[in-house]
């Protein structure tokens, strides 16, 4: 790709470490309400992830209330993002973990990765 | 006042406004130009500005266009564009740069859009083609009927039909400038451009505010 494009598209976020399907995050995402900015945690297990230069993105589940299954998807390199801090990663076989959709409970669980 | 500039488009990404959404932009390296004539209505009977942009080896060119560039001591040029321009106010010589725009304006942007060929009239003009199924045979997307019967017997001149499509001089009109990049040279407008990356493009102010 040009030189040029990349001189004017953002910046990769140094507050997002590598992320992986099936690792376990919390998005710490900026909200604006008025002219106030707080700080709104998502946490949850990554989906996949999508590499493609600033168009990056990930896709994040996590069950809410009522066993209901709750998918946010950010841009990488959004500016909304202040900071992605990964509490756990998971064994997983795939790069995209859809099959995860369909589950709860106990077999929604993915085994820990320790390295 | 002059507002215009010849560029070159580069491509098309994204980038983050100050609310944080995501805006497609183009990104077209415009300038530096130099103003090569200012035609005037006394001397050719209308206003406006050539500029002239790209420079090149002095062999790429003839030597027509060589000596018009000469006589004003300008480099080189590739492309020479003209731009109506009521009050101009620059001088032959002067260079113009991506200054001239700032972020929120409102531009034309002038492009030849990519060539597509000998094209039917489903996708030239967005015929609908005939039915798939019924026990029709081989009119998916046949163009139907093109004009009326006996009377007048022919077809009207100028009738839409199957032809050739694209390289044609486009206009995409009213877009937003969102940034500008004055040492890069680099104007980034929302939305797409007509033509193929690194094709000649011309910015203007919008004419249609």
């Amino acid at each position: 790709m040009s030189d040029l494009l990349k001189a004017v598209e953002a910046p990769v976020n140094p507050n997002i470490p590598e992320l992986r399907a099936g690792d376990t995050v919390s998005v710490h995402v900026k909200i604006k309400e008025g002219n106030r900015e707080r700080i709104q945690e998502f946490k949850g297990t990554v989906l996949y992830v999508k590499n493609n230069g600033t168009n990056s993105s990930f896709t994040v589940r996590r069950m809410a209330s009522n066993g209901v299954g709750v998918e946010r998807s950010f841009l990488l390199r959004s500016p909304r993002i202040d900071k992605v801090v990964v509490e756990r990663h998971n064994i997983v076989r795939r790069a995209r973990l859809f099959f995860l959709r369909g589950r709860t409970g106990k077999s929604a669980r993915l085994k820990q990765k320790f390295s | 006042m002059l507002k215009g500039l010849i560029g070159k488009k580069i491509g098309m990404t994204q980038i983050f406004d100050e609310n944080g959404a995501a805006v497609p932009v183009t990104i077209i390296e415009a300038g530096p130009c130099f103003v090569t004539q200012v035609r005037t209505p006394g001397k050719e009977g209308y206003s406006a500005v050539q500029l002239g942009f790209d420079e090149v080896k002095p062999k790429r060119l003839s030597g027509g266009e060589l000596g018009h560039l000469k006589k004003s001591n300008i480099p080189p040029l590739r492309f020479l564009r003209e731009f109506a321009v009521k009050d101009p106010q620059v001088s032959v010589g002067d260079q113009v740069k991506v200054d001239l725009f700032t972020a929120g304006d409102s531009v034309d942007v002038i492009g030849t859009s990519k060539g597509k060929g000998f094209q039917g009239g489903v996708k030239r003009y967005h015929f609908r083609g005939g039915p798939a199924t019924h026990g029709q045979s081989d009119r998916e997307r046949a163009p139907g009927s093109r004009s009326s019967g006996t009377t007048p017997g022919r077809v009207y001149k100028g009738a839409r039909g199957a032809g050739h499509m694209g390289n044609d001089r486009v206009t995409a009109q009213n877009l937003k400038v969102v940034l500008v990049d004055v040492e890069r040279n680099l104007i980034g407008v929302r939305g797409a451009v007509p033509g193929s990356r690194n094709g000649l493009v011309m910015v203007r102010e919008a004419r249609k505010q």
